[in-house]
């Protein structure tokens, strides 16, 4: 709730210390403040019971500084099982990339607060790139890299290929990971874009967790592994 | 009263003013946001004087113009006349040369006298106003008889409508740059190519394409609801009247915010008598390309007891701008037939070394790219993409190269330095710099020149999109491989892709000069500069700009 509220706080102080310029020549070719937001939301169910998923992901700012905001919720069974909250600064520092700075907070499994850094950016052959590392208020280490791309298969109708892979740099007892690779997902969104603004989709994809994080799973009885298919909207901003 | 006491009376009410008529040509104009119906779908656009465009204003060579602007908006507003010589307070450009925007609700008075004669145009410069509708042609004649002699005299402007607002425009192409573009490479335009070209060339297309991070279908950033001539749509039909035999003149503007077309009158040949304003030696043309900005006078001589359709196709073939010319009103002329759209080529990022030199002058400018990472194979023996027109066989489009000034120029210096223009960009951002720096980078420098002195202008783009580049208050001569004496002036000059062109100015206009790609949303996401003329010292710091590294995925080398 406190993230989000400051969340809050900063979008409305953001657009506040933008309108200051608004009168200015220079400012008026160049410099003006934008957004973009996306939101998704999926449900959808795997051999382990229906999963539902949440995420937005956004920026307010200018070309070089941006505040980015985005966050997580992911649902099983009924259960909110991961809760993640982020907001970040974001600096353009290459033509394609930005780099980000901020902090992360968790309230699911465990209440946790991260320090974060990272990119943010696109790759080449178009590969829609973040890469994050993380330092929880523990100390622990981790990090998550994401890409996807998006192809097309007419104007509207195509597909997006993603994968996201999770490291750690500790076994972590409490949130039953291992060292190393943890988990990861690939999966493939099929999309029919009714406008730029509003795309409902298909998604399916393999989960899997790796290692000694697989293991700890086993020994709980979990599966390691799970093929989920769902169906998502997604607006823009 | 009888008839004769009246005309009389009328007359001698004229007579104190006859002086001053001569002297001063006065205008009102008012700027509203009033809701228009274009497309079938009513909105609020920006009127001049209560329509869009706003009314043609003519003046005569010698007048002064006095012409008052009148701001209903809710914010501020300005004027700015396209292509006139006038002091830069009158120019209309908030913030540059001593002008300042019109406040909301407010009045400003714009006067200045006119040196020149031609075709030229009005329009905001203002945010996205003139997206909105806030345009209009500004016609003035010569003093005594000029060189051009028609029967007929029809300004066509063209120009692009769209149901959203200009400001929704940016901020889309902000979230997403291609938001727009619904014709973006497919897998199965891969296939196609696979099965045409072989797996090996498609996939190398494929993967230079995707290593630069750019899209070869960027021909037009925005898509339009609707193109217009004289503010009708295809269907509403602007029609312009003609006896069999006549001669014709269309004064072509181009005021679109985004759009350039490829302009036909099919069965009839064009001849070219003015470019942006100026007069240039008779060329007859099928059809002409027309960068956003530009206007192009034509003569044309319909024999014919029919009716000829005026055929503006946008360089993305997603539309046309249609209008009539026919012998009575009613009458339409055969639909034309649609183009097919080009790809950008590698040619058209600057991979291409080996051009056929008939369209462009590029000299010594040609760019140096060998250090860039692209798999240099055979590219050299590519075409440019974007200067395909798919110009039918024996057809004549004008080019650059064809424009020769009518009277000889003046001055005929060489140029004393020369001042490099790097125009660049990021798609993937919709960011668009000159000399690697936008309008609001804090790093920003402008352009300083000594009054008087004769300077090159050397463009070099390093992007895949065109860029008609616009200098307020003073023409430059094109470098297009005619004599110099016969170099035609141009307000705008327009860059293609990846190509590099150069142009003379001769800096006789003091004071503070926009200096712009006039791409509307270009100018507003940062590609926009300013020029400024003034005497320096001698021990002033040479101002020479040297172009920062460019922010695009385009790096130069030099």
């Amino acid at each position: 709730m406190t993230i989000i509220k400051i969340n809050l706080f900063i979008m409305v102080f953001g657009l506040f210390i933008t309108n200051a310029f608004a009168e200015d020549i220079h400012k008026d070719h160049g410099g003006a403040t934008y957004h973009a937001f996306w939101l998704e939301a999926q449900h959808g169910g795997g051999r382990e019971g229906d999963k539902s998923h949440v995420e937005w992901d956004g920026w307010i700012g200018g070309d070089t500084h941006k505040l980015w905001l985005k966050g997580e919720l992911e649902g099983h069974k009924g259960q909110l099982e991961e809760s993640e909250v982020w907001a970040l600064y974001s600096r353009n520092v290459a033509d394609f990339w930005d780099l980000q700075l901020g902090l992360r907070h968790d309230s699911q499994p465990e209440s946790t607060r991260y320090a974060v850094v990272g990119f943010n950016g696109l790759a080449p052959y178009l590969f829609e790139t973040q890469a994050h590392l993380f330092v929880s208020d523990y100390g622990d280490i981790s990090a998550r890299l994401k890409q996807k791309n998006h192809l097309l298969f007419t104007q509207r109708f195509g597909f997006e290929p993603y994968y996201e892979l999770n490291f750690t740099a500790h076994n972590l007892a409490r949130q039953s990971l291992g060292r190393g690779l943890s988990d990861g997902e690939i999966g493939v969104k099929l999309f029919y874009e009714i406008t730029r603004k509003l795309v409902p989709y298909i998604d399916l994809r393999y989960e899997r967790k790796f290692g000694r994080t697989a293991s700890i799973a086993r020994n709980v009885g979990e599966s390691e592994e799970d093929w989920v298919a769902s169906l998502g909207i997604k607006f823009l901003f | 009263m009888n008839l004769f006491t009246k005309i009389f009376a009328g007359l001698l009410a004229l007579l104190p003013m006859l002086p001053t008529v001569a002297a001063t040509t006065e205008y009102t104009l008012v700027i509203d946001r009033q809701p228009v119906n274009i497309t079938g779908k009513v909105v609020d656009k920006i009127t001049v004087n209560g329509s869009i465009p706003g009314p043609v204003l003519e003046f005569t060579e010698g007048d002064t113009a006095v012409i008052h602007v009148e701001n209903k908006l809710d914010k501020p507003t300005s004027v700015h006349w396209h292509g006139l010589l006038l002091p830069p307070d009158m120019d209309g450009v908030p913030g540059l040369g001593g002008y300042d925007a019109i406040p909301a609700g407010e009045r400003f008075t714009y006067q200045f006298d006119l040196r020149q004669n031609g075709t030229y145009w009005y329009h905001a410069h203002s945010g996205t106003q003139e997206q909105e509708g806030h345009y209009g042609a500004l016609i003035v004649h010569p003093k005594a008889a000029g060189p051009v002699q028609a029967d007929r005299d029809y300004v066509v402007v063209l120009s692009d409508f769209s149901e959203e607002t200009g400001q929704q425009i940016i901020s889309n192409l902000k979230k997403s740059p291609h938001y727009y573009n619904y014709s973006q490479r497919t897998v199965g335009d891969f296939f196609a190519d696979v099965e045409k070209e072989g797996f090996k060339s498609a996939w190398q297309t494929v993967s230079q394409w995707g290593q630069m991070r750019m899209s070869p279908t960027d021909l037009a950033d925005v898509r339009y609801d609707a193109f217009l001539v004289n503010g009708k749509t295809n269907q509403q039909n602007w029609t312009g009247l003609f006896t069999p035999g006549e001669r014709v003149r269309l004064r072509f503007i181009n005021a679109s915010a985004m759009s350039m077309y490829d302009v036909r009158i099919p069965g009839l040949k064009m001849t070219v008598v003015q470019a942006d304003g100026q007069y240039i030696e008779p060329v007859e043309v099928d059809e002409f390309r027309f960068a956003v900005a530009e206007t192009y006078d034509v003569i044309i001589t319909p024999e014919a007891n029919q009716a000829y359709t005026i055929a503006a196709e946008s360089i993305d073939r997603s539309g046309f701008a249609l209008g009539t010319l026919a012998p009575r009103h009613g009458m339409k002329g055969p639909a034309p037939e649609k183009r097919p759209r080009s790809l950008l080529t590698m040619a058209d990022m600057g991979h291409d070394m080996d051009h056929d030199g008939d369209e462009m002058n590029h000299g010594d400018m040609a760019m140096d790219h060998s250090g860039h990472n692209m798999a240099d194979s055979d590219t050299s023996k590519m075409q440019s993409g974007w200067a395909d027109a798919s110009t039918p066989e024996g057809h004549k489009a004008l080019q650059y190269s064809d424009l020769r000034a009518l009277e000889k120029q003046q001055d005929q210096r060489p140029p004393a330095r020369e001042i490099e223009v790097v125009l660049g960009g990021n798609m993937e951002r919709f960011i668009w710099t000159i000399n690697g720096r936008k309008f609001s980078d804090p790093t920003f420098e402008p352009i300083q020149l000594r009054y008087g002195e004769r300077v090159r202008l050397s463009f070099k783009n390093t992007t895949m999109m065109a860029h008609p580049m616009h200098l307020h208050g003073m023409f430059v001569q094109l470098e297009n491989g005619q004599p110099t004496e016969k170099l035609p002036n141009k307000h705008t000059v327009n860059v293609p892709p990846g190509d590099s062109y150069s142009v003379l100015l001769t800096a006789d206009e003091p004071g503070e000069w926009a200096f712009h790609c006039h791409l509307l949303y270009h100018m507003a996401a940062g590609m926009m500069s300013k020029v400024v003329v003034a005497e320096y010292n001698d021990d002033l710091p040479d101002p020479v700009t040297t172009p920062a590294s460019d922010m695009g995925g385009h790096h130069d080398h030099h």
